[in-house]
C-alpha cells in the first residue's frame, strides 16, 4: 500500500480533482436515489379499491349555475348504466382514492371540545347504497350500512335542496382514522362528532383495513378517511364495478346512455386504473429526470475515471516495464491499477458522503423532503466504487499487458 | 497571431480525437440539462405583463373576525363582494377592476348538442385598458354597461373563428346557458403567463374564453369558480353577492407614480378604519398593497419541484466541469514537449497561456453548440409533459446567446488552471528528457 500512495503524491493536483469529481457525483447521486426510491415507494400505494375493474362517470347539465333539477335524473340514470353490458354494479360517490377532489370535517372525541379533535380533519367518501361492494373495499370489523341508514346528505354542498341537511349518523372509518380517534381501542359502536357545536355525531358501525385518500397530503396523511351512508350525492360521480376486459367498451357506451335520458348534458367517462396513472404523471416525470441525470452522472464521472487511467497507464508505461522486468506479474501490476482506483475513489466517497448528508439537510430544510437513511449512503458508495473499478479495468488490463522489454527501450 | 493559435488549437484537438469527443460531450450534457432548467425557470419567472407590472397594484384588506387574528397575520388573499364594489366606486387609481373566474355554457349556433363548458372572467371595464389587452376587433365594454348591466361579452379569437368562423364577431350574438350576450370585442392570442391576475385557477390557467360584466354575470347567477374563503356562513341560495363573510374577488388597480402609491395605502387603511367604525370589520386596519411581481413572489409561483430540478441540472454542470478540468489538465500536460519546444523557442508564459485558452475556448463553442441541441431536445420534452406550464418552454433569443456565453465561459473558467499548470512547465527538463 505504501508505494501506491507515495505514487500517487507525485499527481496530487489529478488525484484531488479526481476525488473531488466522485465526490460530487456521490453527493448528488446519493440524494438522487434517495428521492427515486421515495417517488416509487409513494407510487406503489395500495387504493384498497378493485383498480382494475372501475369505470367512473360524471356528467353536467347545460345550464350550470342555474341548475334546477340537480340530481333529478339520477334514478334514471342509474338504472340505465346497470343495463350497460358488462357493468356489475353502480353506486354514487363524492370521491374515489386519488381522484384528487374531496372534502374534509373535522372529527371531535367530545362534542363541542375543539381542543379534542383529530388534528387536520378526517376526508369524507360520500356514498349511495351498494358503494363497498362497488368499490371492493373490505371491511375487517363490523357491517355493510343498513337501508334505512342511507339520508340525503352531500359532504361540501353549499347550495341546493340538502345543503343544510345533517350528516348520516352511522359510518364505517379506516383502521388509521380509529387510531387517530381512540389510539389502541376498539372503535365499534364508538362515537365522534363532525362540528364543533355537538350537533353532529357519528357512530362507527364497520372498520375498513385500508382505503386510499382522494389526495395524498400533509393534513389528512394517506388513508384518515370514513365512509358516510347518502342516498344520492349532487355533484357526485357514478363509480361502476367492470368487467376488467370490458372497461373500454363501457367508456365508449356510456356517454350514449346517458344523452337518451337527457340529451342536454355533458358525459365525461373514464376508466380508474388511468385516473391512477394521471394522479402519479408527476412524480412519474420527476423519476425518468432523476434516473436521466443520474445515469449521464455515472456515465461522465466514468469517462473521466477512464481518461486519467488511461493518461496514467501510458506516463508510468516505463516503469511498469521495470516493474515487469525485476518479477511483477501480470497480476501484480493489474492489482496495482485497481487498488489504486480503490483509494482514490474511496477518498471521494467518504468526502461525498459527508456532501450529500449536507445536500439532505439543506433540501430538508427548503422543499420538506423527508430524512434521508443512512442506507441510501451505502447505496451510493457501493454503486461508485463499482464504477470505478469497471472504469479502470480498460486502461488497467492494457498496464498489465505491457511487456518487459520496455524497460530497456527509451520512450 | 490568433489565428495560429486557432490552427494549432484545430491541430490539437484532432490529434486525440477519442479525448476530445468526451470533453465536447462533458461540456453539452451539462450545459444541455442546465439550458433547459434554466430556461424553464426564465419563463417561469418571466413579467407578464412587461412595462406595467411596477404600476399594477393588488390591494387586500381584512374584513375577517378577531378569532385567530395575531399582529402579523395576513389578509385574505381576496376581497368580499362589498369591499370590491365599493374600492371600485371609490376610484382612487388610474384604473381598477375587480373580477373573479367563472364557468359559462357555450350555445353555439349549431344548437344545444354541442354545447360546451368554457372559463370564463367576470370583470368591470377597466380591465381592458389597464391589462391592455389586444383587440382584432371591437373594443371592450364601457363602465355605463357595468351600471346597466348590459348583455354584453369580450370573447377570444380562438373562440370567434370556432363559434362563428371568423375573427370579426363585433355584432354577433353568443348564447350562454339561457340568455344571449352581443358581441362587443374580440381579444387578440392574449396569454400572460403567469396568469397573475387570477393565480386561484392555477398559476399559469390558460386565458378564458368569454368575459362578461361582472354586475350582469352576478345578476344571471353564472356560476363562479377559483377560490372561495369563507369564515362566515355560506349564502343559503348560493349567492355569493350578499356573503359578507366569504373572500372571491381579485381586484387589480393601478397606480402611475410614487404618490398615488402611498396616497392608495393610506386610503386602504381609512377605509378600513372606516368600515370598523360602521361594525363591518372588526380587526384593526391590517391592509397590503402588492405590484405584480411582489404578488407572484407572495404567492410561490414558481413549484418547487422546478426548483429543485434546476438545481440538479446546476449540480450536473458543477460535476461536468470538474471532468473538464480533470481532462484539459491530462490533454495540456501531456504536451508538455511540444510546449516546451515553443517555450525555448521565444514564446512567453503568457503567450502559451493564451494559446491553450484558445484551444478551451474552441472546445467551449463546439459544447455550447452541441448542448444548445441537447436543450433544444430536452425543452421538446418537457413541452410534452401534461403540466399547465409546459406550453410555454420555448428558447428565446437572449436564453440562445446565454447558452453560448455560458458553455465558453464555463470552459475557459475550466480551463484557467490547467492552462496555468502547463504553463510553469520547466521547458529545458522537459526537453532533455526527450
Amino acid at each position: 500500500m505504501h508505494p501506491i500512495v507515495s505514487a500517487l503524491k507525485h499527481h496530487k493536483t489529478t488525484v484531488v480533482l479526481v476525488a473531488l469529481e466522485i465526490a460530487l457525483t456521490c453527493a448528488i447521486v446519493t440524494n438522487a436515489l434517495f428521492l427515486i426510491g421515495d417517488r416509487m415507494a409513494a407510487m406503489r400505494m395500495v387504493t384498497g379499491v378493485a383498480d382494475n375493474e372501475l369505470v367512473w362517470v360524471r356528467t353536467t347539465g347545460l345550464d350550470l349555475g342555474q341548475d334546477t333539477k340537480m340530481g333529478a335524473d339520477t334514478d334514471a340514470d342509474l338504472a340505465a348504466l346497470r343495463g350497460v353490458p358488462g357493468v356489475e354494479s353502480v353506486a354514487m360517490a363524492n370521491s374515489l382514492p386519488l381522484s384528487r377532489n374531496f372534502m374534509s370535517v373535522s372529527a371531535l372525541r367530545r362534542p363541542g371540545d375543539k381542543k379534542n379533535e383529530v388534528n387536520g380533519g378526517v376526508v369524507e367518501y360520500a356514498g349511495t347504497p351498494g358503494l363497498l361492494r362497488t368499490l371492493g373495499v373490505k371491511l375487517s370489523a363490523g357491517r355493510d350500512f343498513l337501508p334505512q341508514e342511507y339520508v340525503p346528505y352531500t359532504p361540501g354542498l353549499i347550495v341546493g335542496p340538502v345543503s343544510k341537511a345533517p350528516p348520516p349518523t352511522v359510518v364505517i372509518v379506516t383502521r388509521t382514522t380509529a387510531e387517530a380517534l381512540w389510539p389502541g381501542e376498539n372503535p365499534l359502536g364508538k362515537t365522534f362528532w363532525l362540528d364543533s357545536d355537538g350537533k353532529e355525531p357519528v357512530q362507527v358501525v364497520g372498520v375498513a383495513d385500508h382505503l386510499l385518500n382522494p389526495s395524498i397530503n400533509k393534513y389528512q396523511g394517506e388513508d384518515r378517511n370514513m365512509i358516510l351512508p347518502v342516498t344520492k350525492v349532487f355533484g357526485g360521480m357514478y363509480v361502476l364495478r367492470v368487467r376488467p376486459d370490458m372497461r373500454g367498451a363501457v367508456v365508449r357506451d356510456v356517454p350514449g346512455v346517458l344523452t337518451r335520458i337527457d340529451p342536454a348534458r355533458m358525459v365525461d367517462a373514464k376508466i380508474y386504473t388511468d385516473t391512477i396513472s394521471d394522479y402519479y404523471h408527476g412524480d412519474r416525470a420527476m423519476v425518468w429526470l432523476l434516473l436521466i441525470v443520474t445515469g449521464c452522472l455515472l456515465a461522465l464521472t466514468a469517462l473521466g475515471v477512464v481518461g486519467l487511467s488511461s493518461f496514467w497507464v501510458q506516463q508510468r508505461t516505463r516503469q511498469i516495464g521495470i516493474r515487469r522486468a525485476i518479477g511483477a506479474t501480470r497480476r501484480d501490476i493489474l492489482r496495482y491499477f485497481q487498488f489504486e482506483n480503490l483509494l482514490i475513489v474511496g477518498a471521494g466517497v467518504v468526502l461525498g458522503s459527508l456532501g450529500a448528508v449536507g445536500l439532505n439537510l439543506w433540501l430538508m430544510k427548503h422543499y420538506e423532503l423527508a430524512h434521508m437513511p443512512l442506507i441510501w449512503l451505502a447505496s451510493g458508495a457501493i454503486v461508485l466504487w463499482l464504477l470505478g473499478q469497471l472504469a479502470v479495468l480498460g486502461p488497467a488490463l492494457r498496464a498489465a499487458a505491457v511487456p518487459p522489454v520496455v524497460a530497456t527501450r527509451s520512450v | 497571431m490568433f489565428g495560429y493559435y486557432l490552427d494549432l488549437a484545430l491541430r490539437s484537438l484532432k490529434r486525440n480525437k477519442v479525448l476530445t469527443t468526451l470533453m465536447v460531450l462533458a461540456i453539452a450534457l451539462g450545459i444541455g440539462a442546465s439550458m433547459t432548467m434554466i430556461t424553464v425557470l426564465h419563463v417561469m419567472t418571466a413579467d407578464p405583463i412587461p412595462g406595467r407590472s411596477a404600476q399594477l397594484f393588488y390591494p387586500q384588506i381584512d374584513p375577517q373576525g378577531m378569532e385567530g387574528y395575531t399582529k402579523d397575520s395576513d389578509p385574505p388573499d381576496e376581497l368580499t363582494w362589498i369591499d370590491a364594489m365599493n374600492l371600485l366606486r371609490a376610484r382612487k387609481g388610474v384604473h381598477q377592476a375587480a373580477m373573479s373566474a367563472g364557468r359559462v355554457t357555450v350555445v353555439p349556433p349549431q344548437g344545444a348538442t354541442h354545447a360546451f363548458i368554457t372559463d370564463a372572467r367576470y370583470t368591470t371595464a377597466d380591465f381592458f385598458p389597464m391589462f391592455e389587452a389586444p383587440f382584432v376587433d371591437g373594443s371592450g365594454w364601457t363602465a355605463s354597461d357595468d351600471d346597466k348591466h348590459a348583455r354584453v361579452a369580450v370573447i377570444a379569437r380562438e373562440l370567434a373563428d370556432k363559434l362563428y368562423g371568423t375573427q370579426h364577431a363585433v355584432g354577433q350574438t353568443l348564447r350562454l346557458g339561457k340568455y344571449d350576450f352581443r358581441v362587443v370585442g374580440v381579444i387578440d392570442r392574449w396569454n400572460p403567463a403567469p396568469h397573475f391576475y387570477d393565480l386561484s385557477m392555477g398559476d399559469y390557467a390558460k386565458p378564458e374564453q368569454v368575459l362578461l360584466p361582472f354586475e350582469t354575470a352576478m345578476e344571471l347567477k353564472q356560476g363562479i369558480q377559483g377560490s372561495i374563503n369563507c369564515w362566515g356562513d355560506f349564502p343559503a341560495d348560493g349567492d355569493f353577492t350578499k356573503a359578507d363573510g366569504c373572500a372571491w374577488v381579485q381586484f387589480w388597480v393601478q397606480l402611475d407614480t410614487p404618490a398615488q402609491v402611498a396616497a392608495y395605502r393610506t386610503f386602504l387603511a381609512s377605509y378600513s378604519d372606516q368600515q370598523k367604525s360602521l361594525g363591518r370589520f372588526a380587526r384593526p386596519p391590517n391592509t397590503r398593497l402588492r405590484d405584480v411581481m411582489a404578488w407572484l413572489d407572495y404567492n410561490h409561483v414558481v413549484p418547487g419541484s422546478v426548483q429543485l430540478q434546476t438545481l440538479l441540472a446546476l449540480g450536473f454542470l458543477l460535476v461536468c466541469l470538474v471532468n473538464t478540468v480533470a481532462m484539459l489538465l491530462v490533454k495540456f500536460l501531456r504536451r508538455g514537449g511540444e510546449l516546451s519546444v515553443r517555450r525555448a523557442m521565444g514564446a512567453s508564459k503568457r503567450l502559451v497561456f493564451a494559446q491553450l485558452l484558445v484551444e478551451a475556448a474552441l472546445i467551449g463553442l463546439a459544447g455550447g453548440a452541441a448542448g444548445l441541441l441537447l436543450a433544444a431536445f430536452g425543452l421538446w420534452v418537457v413541452r410534452q409533459q401534461p403540466v399547465e406550464y409546459a406550453a410555454f418552454a420555448h428558447m428565446d433569443g437572449a436564453m440562445l446567446a446565454a447558452t453560448f456565453v455560458l458553455a465558453v465561459c464555463a470552459t475557459l473558467l475550466a480551463a484557467l488552471f490547467p492552462a496555468w499548470r502547463a504553463c510553469r512547465i520547466v521547458p529545458a527538463r522537459l526537453l532533455k528528457t526527450q
